[in-house]
């Protein structure tokens, strides 16, 4: 028995103590986040490499969808063992945790390195502001506005490749008679109203979006345009496969990359999987800013610092919080995950032919779009969700039906 | 029945009572509370009456949700109730490697629903499961579309729960089975009665507690159905399998809209009272009392 205790002792006594000292040479970091395919892994990486560089240590939560990573992190802060930083959408899905006091704010590194001066645009500045504080870092720019396409189906039906959903859907018919799929999608509720949110930007013009998302504006709701988005809506489901319901959206990118499918509408993260694959922008495949005005979407992630009584948290919180501004780490982290940095003094001459489209772009400020979700509620985006994945999958649900049901939730004061 | 009768028995149970009581019915109370409050993201104490109520009404979501558990509810207790019965009473013919085939049955009960749910998913899925392999085999007129058309989906649903739960439900019939008298066996064959009738009309009565238990097992797996159809159709399509735990936990954690969850949650809670009231009243009440007298 005295032996057993004897290795008990020699097993775990050193243990405890290398704890000990590591804990106190450097910090360390937990950090939440829901980047788990191949391109959004190698992007996350670059951060925690930096991280590592500087001496640090980086646990790596990530949980797969945004909804769980980001219900995970809540429970943790009100449970009280909250990670150390965690992911959330350039959105308002955070201002909850914000006015209970919940985030530990930047302000201290943000007025010190001069953030207000060198993010851009500055819409993203307001994302994080609240009450002159900074109180989330913007880390990219990610926005909806692509479809994707695969150039050899295209080259196969003797089509060029279309640059509007018109377009598309006058070439579809000829796609699908060669065995090809035309539009892949994931049959995910927000793959389904982000589609559609592209599809109504492109056709009425971001103008009348805003005057409907933002000011819920009824008259401009129901002037016949937003009509118009639904059935170009519908017309465009025609042309899917019967296997996408719940499909994620990096299987139906791969359908693309395979050739099984002629076309995806998703955010420029798929450009990662295109890269992943081994596939050359604008030879293998085209990136297609659709509709004749062009924009880019201001979405995108950010990160939040969780308030802690550890002091030595805090200190990890800023640390991290000015590392992931720096130009160097924003260069890679934005080249690997296929985004635009959140910020103009980046190096991107590694930038490829649609990420550079992107950084043309949005030089001008016109071109700028915001979402849905960086005015409403998330309980308001999910309620209009609902109805948009509920109009894509039921033939029955009519148009007038929708804009009924719509107009409910533009009412609900969600 | 004096207090101090069976002490020791009692004091081993105070722990469970206190959890229950804290734990159970501190939080129906905390969540009635929170439904009459607008919370977000992070609960908050803003009372808005019952305005979480009449939302949750509106909802054309929650009424598919109500309409799905019952028809999940219904079809999932009586085919697991019928083909478990079959089962075990196919099991008790004194059939040669009775323990391979119980075996085989109870499989599925042992994996998590979400196993169950992906297995399922990808079956049914037609352009890479059952039906393309029938149309590689040639048979271009099999069609399984189940899975992604939105009025049989929750159909889809209740095969992958009773192919789940039959075995158990075979399991605890075979114990009544076996439980079974040979001497009842023998009169029954005495008396010519034929063996589908000897099961049906003699054999089932007696089996009373075995199904009593099953049902009861069963229907509270019904209420909480979440991982099976998260894992097989997220829901879809569209919202066609959402049910009333799946749009709880939706507002809870992506929606962050708590006060909505709260409502829905209580609303829940009341059905099952109401459901279960008057079986409880029955089973531990009125039964006592006329076995008493």
């Amino acid at each position: 028995m005295k032996k057993f205790f004897s290795i008990l002792l020699t097993i775990f006594v050193p243990l405890s103590f290398t704890n000990v000292s590591k804990a106190a040479g450097h910090m360390e970091a937990e950090v939440i986040h829901w980047w788990t395919s191949g391109g959004e892994q190698a992007a996350i990486s670059e951060f925690a490499k930096a991280w590592e560089e500087m001496g640090n240590t980086w646990i790596d939560t990530a949980i797969t969808g945004g909804d769980n990573a980001r219900g995970t992190t809540v429970n943790r802060i009100i449970g009280g063992n909250p990670p150390t930083a965690a992911q959330f959408n350039v959105s308002k899905q955070f201002v909850d945790l914000v006015e209970q006091g919940l985030l530990q704010s930047l302000e201290e590194v943000a007025s010190a390195e001069g953030w207000r001066d060198f993010i851009y645009p500055p819409e993203l500045i307001e994302t994080c502001e609240f009450e002159g504080e900074f109180y989330c870092v913007p880390v990219n720019i990610h926005s909806w506005q692509w479809m994707w396409i695969n150039n050899d189906v295209y080259k196969q039906v003797g089509l060029p490749v279309p640059q509007t959903f018109e377009e598309f859907l006058a070439g579809a018919p000829k796609i699908q008679e060669a065995g090809i799929i035309p539009l892949a999608l994931g049959g995910q509720g927000w793959q389904e109203s982000g589609m559609f949110d592209v599809v109504a930007s492109s056709i009425m013009g971001f103008p009348l979006m805003q005057s409907i998302y933002r000011d819920k504006d009824l008259d401009a709701f129901r002037d016949g345009r937003f009509e118009s988005v639904l059935n170009t809506y519908r017309e465009l489901n025609q042309f899917t496969d019967e296997g996408s319901p719940g499909r994620l959206w990096n299987d139906t990118t791969a359908m693309v990359i395979e050739g099984k499918a002629a076309m995806q509408v998703m955010g420029d993260w798929a450009r990662g999987e295109f890269a992943v694959a081994g596939q050359e922008a604008m030879v293998d495949y085209s990136c297609v800013i659709p509709g004749k005005e062009k924009y880019v979407a201001l979405g995108g992630d950010v990160f939040v610092f969780p308030k802690n009584d550890d002091p030595k948290v805090k200190d990890a919180q800023l640390a991290m919080a000015s590392m992931m501004v720096n130009p160097t780490v924003q260069a890679k982290f934005n080249n690997a995950k296929g985004s635009l940095p959140m910020r103009l003094d980046v190096d991107t001459s590694a930038a490829d032919a649609c990420m550079q489209m992107g950084l043309d772009l949005i030089q001008n400020p016109d071109a700028i779009m915001r979402e849905s979700d960086d005015w409403n509620t998330p309980a308001f985006t999910a309620a209009w969700g609902d109805i948009i994945s509920e109009f894509r999958n039921d033939p029955n649900y009519t148009v007038a039906q929708v804009m009924d049901d719509l107009e409910g939730v533009l009412t609900s004061g969600l | 029945m004096p207090f101090y009768r069976n002490i020791a028995a009692k004091i081993a149970l105070l722990p469970m009572i206190v959890i229950s009581l804290t734990v159970f019915v501190g939080c129906i109370i905390y969540s009635f509370v929170y439904s009459l409050t607008n919370s977000k993201l992070v609960p908050v104490m803003n009372y808005v009456g019952f305005d979480q109520y009449e939302r949750l009404f509106k909802q054309r979501k929650w009424d598919v949700a109500v309409e799905n558990i019952f028809i999940y509810g219904f079809v999932f207790t009586i085919g697991c109730l019928i083909i478990g019965f079959l089962l075990a009473v196919l099991i008790d013919q004194k059939i040669r490697g009775e323990s391979l085939f119980r075996t085989i049955f109870l499989y599925p009960y042992a994996m998590s629903f979400v196993v169950t749910g992906l297995v399922w998913k990808w079956v049914l899925n037609p352009t890479f499961g059952l039906e393309n392999s029938m149309h590689m085999w040639g048979m271009t007129w099999f069609e399984l579309d189940w899975l992604v058309n939105r009025d049989l989906a929750i159909y889809a649903v209740c095969i992958a729960a009773v192919w789940q739960g039959a075995g158990f439900v075979m399991v605890l019939m075979l114990a009544g089975l076996r439980g079974i008298d040979e001497d009842i066996w023998k009169s029954l064959s005495i008396e010519g009665v034929a063996k589908w009738k000897s099961y049906i009309f003699v054999i089932l009565p007696m089996l009373r507690p075995m199904v009593v238990t099953a049902i009861v097992l069963i229907a509270a797996g019904v209420v909480k159905v979440y991982d099976l159809i998260l894992a097989l159709t997220s829901g879809g399509p569209g919202y066609a399998t959402t049910t009333p735990a799946m749009y709880v936990m939706e507002n809870f954690f992506s929606r962050a809209n708590l006060g909505q969850a709260f409502a829905a949650s209580i609303i829940m809670f009341i059905s099952v009272v109401c459901i279960l009231a008057p079986w409880a009243f029955y089973e531990f009440y009125l039964r006592n009392k006329y076995a008493n007298n």
